[in-house]
């Protein structure tokens, strides 16, 4: 008995300080970065935050657009990501005969093994063409509007969060195909005894997961703001805050990737290690809204659909 | 984009190198440093060869940037450094140390285009106002003007120019600026500007790949790179009135022109020269060194070494896409080298 204990304590530590390494790392990272960006945070303060002006020769440093570029390719890429997940994970957990369903997991988690270099190559030479005729094939009166304005080169924020939304699929797919398969038998077997159809029993099963979906989607939202290499080879590498797709933006992680090295003055590298602070917080923000959205879905849910189990716990 | 997969293959060699170092620590003596990216390819050529001449010397060369090589060697952890910018005074204050510039070799930066006319005929001020999004059409007067009997579209032009910092950028808006003192004021000289119009992409490669992609549009790229990926080119008239075409010939003679007043401590810019035949927008490369370094024999290697890449070493230069140096800014060298304490 007594060994046995002390195994336990042994495994708990070591697992304990395991854990507790995480903490000590992403703390280590804020301190670092706010010491390296101190610098550029004495000296632009707040409105680093919502100048647009980023010109390494005269020393002034403004972040706008490239957060601006940053949130707008992930936030359409979950847009067009989220319908094509969905779609993938039902189709596969629900509707797909059972030889076809292990080839079309397996190709989906492909997807998330392919380094992002390739799909920036792959951008490059197939995407981005195929945008540039697509955009120059829209018809006048709808690149009227303030979406879809400017020339069609191709490079530019649409074939950025395309790229992004294929590399966040798997993701998302992934999850939410792993959810559906959780919920239980009696959830579909009641929304048939009902008199529901095929649709609105999958429906039933997707409400039933949704606050595990929803998570899945932030994961895909967490690996979009972050991504570099694949972003920057299609998204123009242009500081601008516009609302037209097809105009050419930047994202945070673009810039750090691309000017760290040339970067020698001190306010320089300094204001590079404040727009990686601002990914930091940007990401922070994001994964804790999720968090709470989560959280008071999953209260909500509990105490909605089982009351019993709720008031027994 | 190859340079981006290239990059990603040498970090990994790097990673594996610096995991077995540790176990084949032989007696040879080894001598780090990093720098430019742009004369990483003659370099490790260079390198390589001296090895076969002494081989109990192996020198190290990581191809960071010329910003990180500057860094590098300022702080310590690099015997020698590179760039393609020369380091400002200021730079050279901050140092611990003082610090001394060699040219080794020859580049050029060279004006593409997507185009269909067979050849195009560009002068600084007409680049600068491109670059600076004044002229925006390919049929302007002032592009005519310097191309007569050429079809020109009226299509818009678009600008292209490199996303990250970069040696490139530094001679190209070194050169733009000396021609017109409008984009001196708006845009300045440096390895990362703000362009006020255009698309970025990565590397030489990204540059060229962009430009062979888009119709009408506008690059600049270093010439070894436009000659290997087939694109085309245009001459740039230079001071003296002349139209110029980028060669190993037209670049050396550049660099003979400056040879005749050129600073003792070799930080010279080597655009806009006058000289008939020199083309204008060219640049040393240079190889940082520490004047009194603790490290002698170390010191002492790496003269013997730019001896030899300064005269045997030449010869690689022109099949690796990099013009030689000029006979009379290598005899300059050779005195110079002098300078750094070797006992």
């Amino acid at each position: 008995m007594r060994r046995k204990g002390r195994a336990d304590l042994g495994f708990r530590c070591t697992t304990g300080a395991f854990a507790s390494l995480v903490v000590v790392i992403v703390c280590a990272i804020a301190v670092v970065l706010v010491m390296d960006a101190w610098t550029s945070i004495q000296k632009f303060g707040l409105a680093f935050w919502y100048t647009s002006v980023w010109n390494p020769v005269t020393g002034e440093f403004g972040a706008l657009p490239f957060i601006w570029g940053t949130l707008y390719s992930s936030v359409l890429a979950l847009l067009i990501a989220t319908p094509i997940s969905l779609g993938i994970a039902v189709f596969i957990s629900e509707l797909a005969p059972e030889w076809l369903q292990q080839p079309l997991v397996f190709l989906t988690e492909l997807l998330a093994a392919i380094p992002s270099i390739v799909y920036g190559l792959w951008g490059v030479f197939v995407l981005v063409p195929a945008v540039r005729w697509a955009e120059g094939s829209l018809p006048d009166r709808v690149r009227e509007l303030p979406f879809f304005a400017g020339p069609p080169l191709g490079l530019g924020l649409l074939s950025a969060a395309l790229i992004l939304a294929i590399m966040v699929i798997p993701f998302t797919a992934s999850v939410a195909r792993e959810l559906l398969k959780t919920v239980p038998a009696a959830q579909r077997e009641g929304a048939y005894a009902l008199g529901a159809t095929r649709f609105e029993a999958i429906r039933a099963a997707l409400f039933y997961a949704r606050s595990g979906i929803i998570a899945g989607i932030m994961l895909g939202f967490g690996r979009a703001l972050g991504e570099t290499m694949a972003v920057t080879m299609v998204i123009g590498n242009s500081p601008q805050v516009s609302l037209s797709m097809f105009a050419p933006h930047y994202t945070m992680a673009a810039v750090i990737a691309n000017e760290f090295a040339e970067a020698s003055d001190e306010l320089y590298l300094s204001a590079l290690v404040e727009i990686g602070l601002v990914l930091f917080l940007v990401t922070l923000v994001v994964n804790t809204l999720s968090r709470v959205l989560i959280w008071t879905m999953s209260r909500s849910a509990t105490a909605a659909l089982e009351p019993d189990v709720a008031a027994a716990a | 984009m190859t340079e981006s997969i290239r990059r990603y293959c040498r970090w990994l060699a790097c990673a594996a190198v610096a995991a077995v170092s540790g176990a084949s620590a032989a007696a040879a003596v080894q001598i780090h440093g990093a720098g430019a990216t742009f004369p990483y390819p003659i370099y490790s050529k260079w390198f390589a060869e001296f090895n076969k001449l002494r081989s109990d010397v192996e020198i190290n060369y990581q191809s960071l940037g010329s910003g990180a090589g500057i860094r590098q060697l300022t702080k310590g952890t690099v015997f020698f450094g590179a760039s393609d910018g020369p380091m400002t005074d200021e730079q050279l204050r901050a140092a611990p140390e003082r610090i001394l510039h060699f040219p080794t070799v020859l580049g050029a930066v060279v004006p593409i285009y997507n185009l269909p006319v067979a050849s195009l005929t560009f002068s600084g001020p007409v680049l600068a106002d491109i670059y600076l999004g004044k002229i925006t059409k390919w049929s302007d007067r002032a592009i005519v003007a310097l191309n007569p009997g050429v079809e020109l579209p009226s299509l818009e032009i678009t600008v292209v120019h490199r996303a990250e910092g970069s040696g490139t950028t530094y001679i190209w808006t070194d050169y733009l600026a000396k021609v017109s003192s409008d984009f001196k004021d708006t845009v300045g000289v440096a390895q990362a500007v703000r362009w006020p119009t255009g698309l970025g992409a990565r590397g030489n490669e990204g540059v060229a790949g962009v430009v062979k992609q888009t119709r009408g549009s506008i690059g600049y790229v270093e010439m070894v790179v436009a000659i290997h990926s087939g694109i085309a080119y245009g001459a740039v008239v230079n001071s003296a009135g002349n139209a110029v075409k980028a060669t190993t010939e037209s670049v050396t003679s550049a660099a003979a022109e400056i040879a005749r007043v050129m600073p003792s401590d070799f930080r010279v810019s080597i655009t806009n020269v006058s000289g008939k035949s020199a083309y204008p927008i060219a640049s040393f490369s240079w190889l940082l060194l520490v004047e009194d370094s603790r490290n002698k024999p170390a010191a002492k290697i790496m003269v013997e070494f730019l001896k030899w890449a300064l005269t045997e070493g030449q010869k690689f230069a022109p099949s690796l896409g990099y013009a030689p140096l000029p006979d009379s800014v290598v005899r300059l060298e050779m005195a110079a080298l002098a300078r750094v304490k070797t006992s």
